[in-house]
């Protein structure tokens, strides 16, 4: 054991400086308040330019089909687009939840730990394939393959509306796009999803099958039942990101503005694809009815998602059991 | 180097929480003090309002002094880092920093206080791993990830870096809580070796321990669920352990509660 | 199990009901097996088409020319205006949402208190929810009509930075909560002033997996379009400053391409989608596998 040698190098710390602390927090803190005023940015500048467009059609912009904002003697509105988006949208996810459930289902509860977080991380690329390439799969390889499904729906199922084509015509239709958004969403719901299904406590899954379950029934009592504020969250969370898609649907849709429950039928139009397609060639008109559009959309997806956080917010606290 | 530490009249809270309530304790330096009782009795949130870790907590807050050889270190112009710069801390889990080096943990203090020049700082670290007893043990691979180390090795790591600084007093907050027997009876030698230069605080669970390491015992306790922690008696460890004035005293350290 | 229920509830239970569960869970879990393979389908076939129909157009002519004077019928022309784009784009759009994005998390975390503090956290996760278009729509109202900046660049980077802000405070607030507070303390008790405790201690123990994040969100904004056409709008040409009127960018010379009539801008798109996909993927694994060496397990 050495003792501290009385006459080695004095080692003593120099004086920090004492508003270092102070800089830092106060930088912290800036940050934080310009996200707040970026947002309150984003809306003001939005709704200023939107304003003359809104003044200029009036309540006609709610429930118009038409989009001719730069010609004085025609009219515009959003109705065509607004169906088209949720339509599109809703489709999108009534085949996109089922499997993004099943698959995380089955990569939390029923795979090998190892091979759920890898196959996990594959599924995961499907999000990070740009919209554009998916626009352009879309159009070249997905809406001809669809043909012959949109006609044996047709000719099935044509009796009822949804699936009837009148003129037999099928192709870059709003169930193609649909069946693109799909394939989008689907990462984004199964990974919120798996999220979710982790957080059911392992004593809860033990216990149904230690009275004799089997592996789906314990699925059915414990899991389903525990994560479903959750999953509802995670769906939501999908249909915020399937209304705002823009340019996969500017490509796969032949645009045109109708009001019409034929998804099998091509056209129909959203309001994003519709801001990218008709952005370039529009005059100042234009552009202010494509922002008033956009902030309608943005309102949207706004309320959409706060809710969905909040439902996901909440069911995490029920999993955790604490404030 | 080593000074002497008094509280007087500390009351400490967490939230509306009092946790401990006019604690007022002497201790010597040179020597080793134990802090014992039951758990949630305060003890550990005492150590801390020693080197003013406590208020690091969110919602936390005290009252009372601590007196440094005289001089308060809750008073006006006394900066918190400073205080912890000379009463440095060791926890209850070794805790080196997951990304430095051997050398970098215990050169940590030192460097991110502002000290330059490789040699000071290399004479440093040689006498901190020294003192620590570490130094034979690592002195080859000083360049490793501290976190490759054993349990106790760590632990004692963390001492080489608490005194790496040249602190006067060293508080020790269960350190051998999460080690092994071996590693613990290391440790308990080290605490004797360190005493010839530091004030050493000790708080700890096993009783066996303070008998072993420490001159002087407080024994803490709790009136109640969610009362305040008090020192019911403080004296020197050997009639602590034999004949204490306290009945609840007795009561512990006979293992009747606790 | 059903062993074990046969002989513990023989009496009770009959052997039809113990097949009709058992078949009820194949049936089931093999569904659920089937879902994973239906997620997998598209991947695959995005991917395999992609390349296939991308590595015939893709030349190192395609990656070194840019579209100036190629007319719409002409097979020659090229990405290489729009790559050095997307570069410049991502790149500005980088430099302002990492270390704003960090100082967001590092508030958010270490110093945030009380309603400023909630109200930053919700308006991250409000900023994730926007669509990338909006983002685009708030630039060309702010900076291009607004400041009457016009079509450029760096407009293009203030719009991906918008998308990428959240994205960056997101994953670094996940990787700073996953510093043990004991690290913190460690570092307090030897005096080390907090600023520094989180520049020395904090940022580096969570950078593996600070970094992930930040690549991620990299790869998401190379890939947006739809703010590239309301900012920098698209040009045939190479624009090596972003400051200085339209530029075109990757995503966008895809969408522009795509959407021709004529079979050569098809070709190109393919190519550009195929360079724009191996970006994004590349970079993508990379932050997966850098995530995998991280010092923090998430639970």
């Amino acid at each position: 054991m050495t003792t501290t040698d009385a006459t080695a190098v004095p080692v003593r710390p120099r004086r920090q400086n004492p508003r270092g602390d102070q800089v830092f927090h106060a930088a912290a803190t800036a940050a934080g308040v310009a996200v707040l005023l970026l947002i309150v940015a984003i809306a003001a500048f939005l709704i200023a330019r939107a304003a003359p467009a809104y003044h200029r059609a009036g309540w006609r912009f709610l429930t118009e089909r038409e989009w001719f904002p730069d010609d004085p003697s025609r009219a515009f509105g959003i109705l065509a687009l607004a169906f088209g988006t949720i339509v599109s949208a809703v489709l999108a996810l009534i085949l996109a939840v089922p499997v993004a459930l099943g698959s995380a289902l089955f990569l939390t509860e029923l795979a090998p730990p190892a091979l759920g977080r890898w196959v996990g991380h594959l599924v995961d690329l499907l999000a990070a394939v740009p919209s554009v390439v998916y626009g352009l799969w879309g159009v070249y390889y997905l809406v001809p393959r669809l043909i012959p499904v949109s006609r044996f729906l047709d000719r099935t199922l044509g009796f009822i509306p949804l699936f009837d084509s009148r003129n037999n015509t099928y192709g870059r239709s709003l169930f193609a796009a649909a069946v693109v958004l799909a394939i989008m969403v689907l990462p984004i719901v199964a990974a919120i999803a798996r999220e979710v299904f982790r957080q059911v406590p392992t004593a809860d899954r033990e216990a149904a099958l230690a009275l004799g379950a089997t592996r789906w029934e314990a699925i059915r009592l414990a899991v389903l039942p525990y994560s479903r504020g959750g999953v509802v969250g995670a769906v939501m969370l999908g249909l915020g990101r399937a209304l705002g898609e823009t340019i996969a649907i500017a490509l796969v849709l032949a645009a045109s503005f109708k009001v019409d429950i034929h998804v099998l039928e091509p056209g129909g139009n959203t309001i994003a694809a519709n801001i990218a397609t008709k952005f370039g060639e529009s005059g100042a008109h234009g552009r202010e009815a494509l922002i008033a559009s956009g902030l309608v959309l943005f309102a949207i997806t706004l309320v959409v998602n706060v809710v969905a956080r909040g439902v996901v917010y909440r069911s995490a606290i029920a999993a955790e059991g604490r404030p | 180097m080593s000074k002497r530490i008094e509280a007087e009249g500390v009351t400490a809270w967490f939230g509306s929480h009092k946790a401990i309530e006019s604690v007022s304790v002497a201790i010597e330096p040179k020597q080793v003090t134990a802090l014992i009782g039951p758990s949630g009795c305060g003890k550990s949130t005492f150590i801390r309002t020693l080197n003013r870790m406590h208020e690091v907590v969110p919602g936390a807050r005290m009252e009372g002094k601590v007196l440094l050889d005289g001089e308060d270190i809750y008073g006006d112009g006394v900066s918190a880092t400073d205080v912890r710069r000379s009463i440095g801390m060791v926890f209850q889990r070794p805790n080196p920093f997951p990304t430095m080096s051997i050398r970098d943990n215990v050169a940590a203090g030192l460097k991110l206080n502002g000290v330059r020049g490789k040699s000071a700082i290399d004479d440093a670290v040689e006498r901190s791993l020294r003192l620590a007893g570490l130094w034979d043990e690592v002195s080859t691979r000083l360049n490793r990830p501290g976190a490759g180390l054993s349990g106790g090795q760590q632990q004692r790591l963390c001492i080489a870096r608490a005194i790496a600084v040249e602190p006067h007093v060293l508080l020790m907050d269960e350190p051998c809580s999460a080690l092994d027997p071996v590693s613990t009876l290391t440790i308990e030698d080290l605490i004797t070796d360190l005493k010839d230069d530091y004030t050493i605080v000790i708080v700890t669970h096993n009783m066996q321990q303070a008998a072993r390491v420490s001159d002087v015992t407080a024994f803490f306790n709790i009136g109640g669920p969610g009362e305040p922690g008090r020192v019911v008696e403080m004296g020197a460890t050997s009639k602590i352990f034999t004949k204490p004035d306290d009945e609840r005293t007795e009561a512990y350290i006979t293992g009747r509660f606790g | 199990m059903s062993a074990a229920l046969g002989v513990g509830l023989g009496g009770v239970v009959s052997a039809s009901t113990r097949r009709r569960r058992s078949v009820v869970n194949a049936i089931a879990c093999t569904a659920l097996g089937a879902s994973v393979v239906i997620a997998l389908i598209p991947l695959a076939l995005v991917l395999g088409y992609t390349i296939s129909k991308g590595s015939k157009a893709l030349t190192g002519s395609f990656l070194t020319h840019s579209m100036r004077g190629v007319g719409p019928l002409d097979g020659t022309g090229g990405a290489y205006h729009a790559i050095i784009g997307t570069l410049e784009q991502v790149l500005i759009a980088s430099l302002i949402a990492i270390p704003l994005g960090l100082l967001v998390a590092v508030y958010i975390v270490e110093y945030g208190r009380g309603p400023l503090r909630s109200a930053v956290r919700f308006l991250i996760d409000v900023m994730t929810g926007i669509p990338s278009i909006v983002a685009g729509l708030f630039i060309f109202a702010f900076w291009v009509l607004g400041l009457h900046r016009g079509f450029s660049g760096l407009a293009a980077g203030l719009a991906l930075a918008v998308l990428m802000l959240p994205v960056v405070v997101r994953s670094a607030e996940e990787m700073l909560k996953l510093v043990p507070d004991n690290l913190r303390e460690a570092s307090y008790a030897l005096g080390i002033p907090r600023w520094r405790t989180v520049v020395s201690v904090v940022l580096p123990t969570a950078s593996a997996g600070i970094t992930t994040g930040v690549m991620l969100a990299v790869a998401r904004v190379t890939g947006e379009t739809a703010p590239l056409l309301l900012t920098a709008f698209g040009y045939d040409a190479i624009r090596t400053s972003p400051a200085k009127g339209p530029q075109s960018g990757l995503p966008l010379f895809v969408f522009q391409q795509a959407g021709s009539a004529f079979d050569v801008a098809v070709r190109r798109a393919w190519a550009g989608a195929l360079t724009l996909i191996a970006i994004v993927l590349v970079l993508t694994v990379v932050a997966r596998v850098v995530a995998g060496r991280s010092q923090l397990k998430a639970n």
